[in-house]
């Protein structure tokens, strides 16, 4: 059994969504936290769901690490526990220095929420263990800022250490620029920390795990994050 | 410090002379300034309804599952498995010309507001808009501007805005519109409702700090505009949607308990509104200090912070001795709140400022006895207007580039440029996306589906506005049926020029009319709505364009229809009359020959009625592989949406049509009580006798399979387009316009 937290910020949108999608697909309990919480204690896993954590002021997940229960997040990464952001939890996850990049505006200027399709890179996270790299899977974006930013030498070394793990592919596999829909370098659509336990993406697996919602190709992701806290 | 006004401040506030002396009659004495604001917002049109109270009165407002009908912050209707639906759309035309980004998102947060206050969470947007022509610069930026205004709060706030509609005409090019609706989910034995009923409860504001913004907002949107609209600008309140989300969260976790006797957001007119209607409608009176009213900014006077329509806060009645589970609560989310006052017995909104009574006025006199009026109708001249016939029109040579360049058109162009700005999916629970003919949410843990969509064509009821009226009912209800879900309710947003304008009047009263005998044809209450008057700019008004918002119940969520073609070797039928060929005030006849004239079709309710329980059975067998139904563009245009899914999949489709005459008519003409199905050949016999047994007529229209869309007619080609060169026009054309 593995015990799952989803994060809540005041400004975050899609805890119900992570909380049902890890309930639907892992069949494993899970609980929503409130920021305001000193202690993660008795979890194996946190997830950070998408949103406008704190209203998105300053910038996009700016103030979210100052919350309070960021602490013992950042305690569960070090001590290598599975710790995943969606979308909102991506840039939380930056600005707390967890993982690597920031994000610029969308490319467009515009938010863009749409089906895309994005390519497994590396199976060495906690949302991709047990994918086979080259598998594509489609699921909706939705996101104002998802334009992933690194100077030359970290993405290089991004790349050297597959720290990439999803990029935004066409529905031949191929990342290009078409496929790219918020102007991303090298079309990184996802990425993990060096360790290989903390990992986030901007797509949504969270509103793709049923085929009631156009495609169920999200389960693959939650049933890697729960494979990932028995191993 | 708060002088008694005079007649010259009256009219200068908007009020008439008449209703000066109204005023003075029905206190017993002259009103001082911070008076005369109260009553010269709440007399406002846009407050109190009084050129079109009198019509409004003929919709049909009851059914077996209405719970809450017009007249309480939104209508509520019974959707089975004891939960309610609570729905409504309203305008917010005259702020988004002036501040097109807060304009229209201050609008997303006001109807939200309205939806929560019943105790709903809301779970679904939507949003009809109008503008001038994209080739004018100042409408491309009042379009993206609107757009962008409406994703940042409807996204923020976590909602999905799942439908809607854009169109572009001339008129609205200083009179933009846009309307929003929201729809939330309640148990439906704990709606809540405004009115104060126990004299003695506290009353608390809570949720933003009170300032100088929006004051008067409720009298600009009720005044024609002028070449100084411009100025108008700080009348214009500014959103706030993170702290709208927070005021949301914390009022939905105090409503679950039973803190609260009354809740009432404060939209138009602020405080003054909400006091005096919580009070008028529970038969009671409100007593404030404005002293413990929080202020954003300091030095504001009893006049400023009573009229003040800063977003964001809300209005409680709380249950004596509860004040300790608001305070918890609020505190928990970071808001402020606050008791300003109680609820009184004697009638009076008594209003203390810095030691002083700043106003004492009796609550009906703001409410219920505000002026209505009967102001005069008189019929223009030009009506009716003669039916249109291809004879009459020059006859294309080249009907691939009539049929491309259709494709493209501001008028049928895809609108995904819009609804992809919007978050569509967040809550997980949208089955049939934006793009389709209606939005389709779940509930998650039921079986059921809720079907909305929001319909109006200004074009129609501006040449006949009962027929306008009419033909929006039956299109939205005619959506519905097209994914399978059956009409429980409707919401209407009525966009009209200067009602003290005759022929304005005239369209008012006979786009209602025609709305109400097409509700109850279709047995569908209006459960709330909005009227908005004055959209007239320098003179013009808009076509008159009401808009319809209907929401329908979908029993079983599973057996949704798709709204795309899918399978090569499916066949095609079109189902309905045969009589689909009119061109008056049509999408064609304005695109292609720039000719906005003629007649609307007549509506056909009867077959409206019968065609939508087709559908519904179509659905339940789940013979469709596909429906969708003719209106703006007709066959061509549904035709050509039906080609490429939102999931950015495409099949090409052999569209055969028998024509006797000129090809204008079948192809984009727009008759009533029509929609093109794709089934799967094996379940053409049932679909047949399924049709007859409805009493629908059914032709078999071609097949589905190809890269190209390719319409025969009598057997020889006329048409041939290859899907990737009208993908790319058909999706990406309004994109393209926009950003010029």
């Amino acid at each position: 059994m593995a015990r799952f937290a989803v994060l809540v910020f005041p400004g975050t949108n899609c805890e119900g969504d992570v909380l049902h999608a890890i309930q639907t697909v892992t069949g494993q309990p899970a609980e929503l936290v409130w920021h305001k919480e000193g202690s993660l204690d008795g979890f194996d896993a946190a997830v950070v769901p998408g949103g406008f954590a704190h209203g998105d002021y300053l910038r996009a997940g700016g103030l979210a690490r100052f919350s309070p229960v960021m602490e013992p997040l950042a305690r569960m990464a070090d001590s290598g526990q599975a710790v995943v952001g969606i979308c909102n939890g991506f840039q939380i996850l930056q600005e707390a220095g967890l993982l690597p990049g920031a994000m610029l505006r969308n490319q467009s200027l515009s938010y863009v929420c749409r089906d895309v399709r994005i390519r497994v890179e590396a199976n060495s996270s906690p949302l991709t263990m047990g994918l086979a790299p080259g598998t594509a899977l489609r699921m909706p974006v939705g996101h104002a800022e998802g334009n992933f930013r690194a100077d030359d030498a970290v993405l290089e070394a991004l790349e050297a250490d597959e720290q990439v793990i999803f990029r935004y592919c066409d529905d031949d596999g191929e990342a290009t620029a078409d496929a790219n829909p918020n102007g991303s370098r090298n079309n990184i659509a996802g990425v993990r920390n060096r360790r290989g336990n903390v990992a986030a993406l901007m797509p949504h697996p969270d509103r793709a795990y049923e085929d009631a919602l156009g495609g169920a190709d999200g389960c693959r992701l939650f049933e890697s994050l729960h494979r990932f806290t028995q191993s | 410090m708060n002088p008694l006004a005079t007649l010259e401040t009256a009219l200068a506030a908007g009020l008439s002379t008449e209703e000066f002396q109204q005023i003075g009659t029905l206190l017993g004495r002259a009103p001082n300034q911070t008076e005369l604001g109260m009553f010269s917002a709440m007399w406002s049109e846009h407050c109190s309804y009084k050129s079109s109270r009198r019509h409004l009165a003929r919709f049909p407002t009851e059914s077996p599952r209405v719970i809450e009908g017009p007249g309480e912050n939104a209508g509520a209707v019974d959707i089975g498995h004891g939960l309610a639906a609570v729905f409504k759309v309203e305008s917010h035309n005259h702020p988004t010309f002036i501040e097109p980004f807060q304009g229209a998102a201050t609008g997303v947060g006001g109807i939200l507001r309205d939806i929560f206050t019943m105790g709903a969470r809301p779970v679904a947007l939507m949003n009809s808009l109008r503008f001038g022509p994209l080739s004018v610069p100042r409408n491309r930026a009042l379009l993206t501007g609107a757009v962008a205004g409406i994703a940042n709060y409807g996204n923020s706030m976590g909602i999905p805005t799942v439908g809607g509609e854009v169109f572009f005409e001339d008129c609205y090019s200083l009179n933009p519109l846009v309307n929003a609706f929201a729809l939330g989910i309640a148990p439906a034995d704990r709606i809540f409702r405004a009115r104060a009923e126990a004299p003695g409860s506290p009353i608390w504001c809570v949720g933003s700090k009170t300032g100088r913004d929006g004051i008067h907002g409720a009298s600009m949107a009720s005044a024609a505009f002028d070449e100084e609209a411009e100025a108008k600008r700080p009348t214009v309140q500014v959103g706030d949607p993170f702290l709208e989300k927070l005021l949301m969260e914390a009022c939905l976790e105090l409503m679950r308990g039973d803190a609260l006797i009354a809740v009432q957001d404060m939209g138009a007119a602020g405080l003054t509104c909400s006091t005096s209607e919580v009070a008028s409608r529970g038969g009671a009176g409100v007593e404030i200090d404005l002293d413990h009213v929080a202020q954003r900014e300091t030095g504001m006077n009893a006049y400023e912070i009573m009229l003040s329509e800063s977003q964001e806060r809300m209005l409680l009645v709380v249950r004596n001795g509860r004040e300790a589970e608001v305070t918890r609560i609020f505190e928990k989310w970071d808001l402020d709140a606050a008791p300003i006052g109680t609820v009184s017995g004697d009638g009076l909104l008594r209003v203390r400022h810095q030691g002083r009574i700043a106003a004492e006025v009796p609550c009906r006199a703001l409410t219920d006895d505000a002026p209505a009026f009967d102001r005069p109708v008189a019929r223009p001249s030009w009506w009716p207007s003669p039916e249109i016939v291809p004879a009459d029109l020059p006859e294309p040579s080249d009907w691939n580039a009539v049929v491309l360049e259709m494709a493209g058109s501001p008028e049928l162009a895809s609108r995904r440029f819009v609804y992809e700005q919007y978050d569509h999916m967040v809550r997980s629970d949208t089955i049939v996306r934006p793009g389709g003919d209606a939005g389709v949410v779940r509930i998650k843990g039921e079986d059921f589906g809720i079907a909305m969509t929001l319909d109006g064509n200004g074009r129609y009821t501006a040449r006949d506005p009962r027929r306008g009226g009419a033909i929006a009912v039956a299109e939205a209800c005619r959506n519905l049926a097209a994914v399978g879900a059956t009409p429980v309710g409707a919401t209407n947003c009525l966009n009209f020029g200067n009602p003290e304008r005759p022929e304005i009047m005239w369209e008012f009263t006979e786009a209602i009319a025609g709305m109400t005998e097409a509700l109850e044809a279709f047995g569908v209450p209006i459960t709330g709505g909005n009227v908005s008057f004055y959209n007239e700019t320098e003179g013009r008004n808009i076509f008159p364009t009401p808009v319809v918002g209907v929401v329908g119940v979908l029993a079983d969520a599973t057996k949704r229809i798709p709204q795309h073609f899918s399978d090569s070797g499916d066949l095609l039928f079109l189902a309905g009359p045969a009589t689909g060929e009119a061109l008056g005030a049509s999408a064609f006849l304005k695109e292609h020959h720039g000719r906005i004239d003629g007649r609307p079709p007549k509506p056909d309710l009867a077959a409206e009625v019968w065609l939508g329980a087709f559908l519904r059975a179509v659905g339940t067998k789940g013979i469709a592989a596909s429906v969708r139904d003719l209106s703006e563009g007709g066959l061509a245009a549904v035709a050509i949406e039906s080609l490429f899914a939102p999931d950015g999949s495409r099949i090409g489709a052999d569209l055969a049509i028998e024509c006797a005459d000129r090809l204008e008519g079948p192809l984009f003409g727009e008759g009533p009580a029509r929609a093109l199905l794709s089934v799967r050949p094996r379940d053409a016999e049932a679909l047949a006798e399924l049709a007859s047994r409805h009493g629908v007529p059914l032709t078999q229209a071609g097949s589905v399979g190809g890269d190209a869309l390719r319409i025969r007619v009598n057997g020889s080609p006329a048409v041939s387009l290859e899907l990737e060169g009208l993908a790319d026009t058909f999706r990406n054309s309004l994109g393209r316009m926009a950003l010029a």
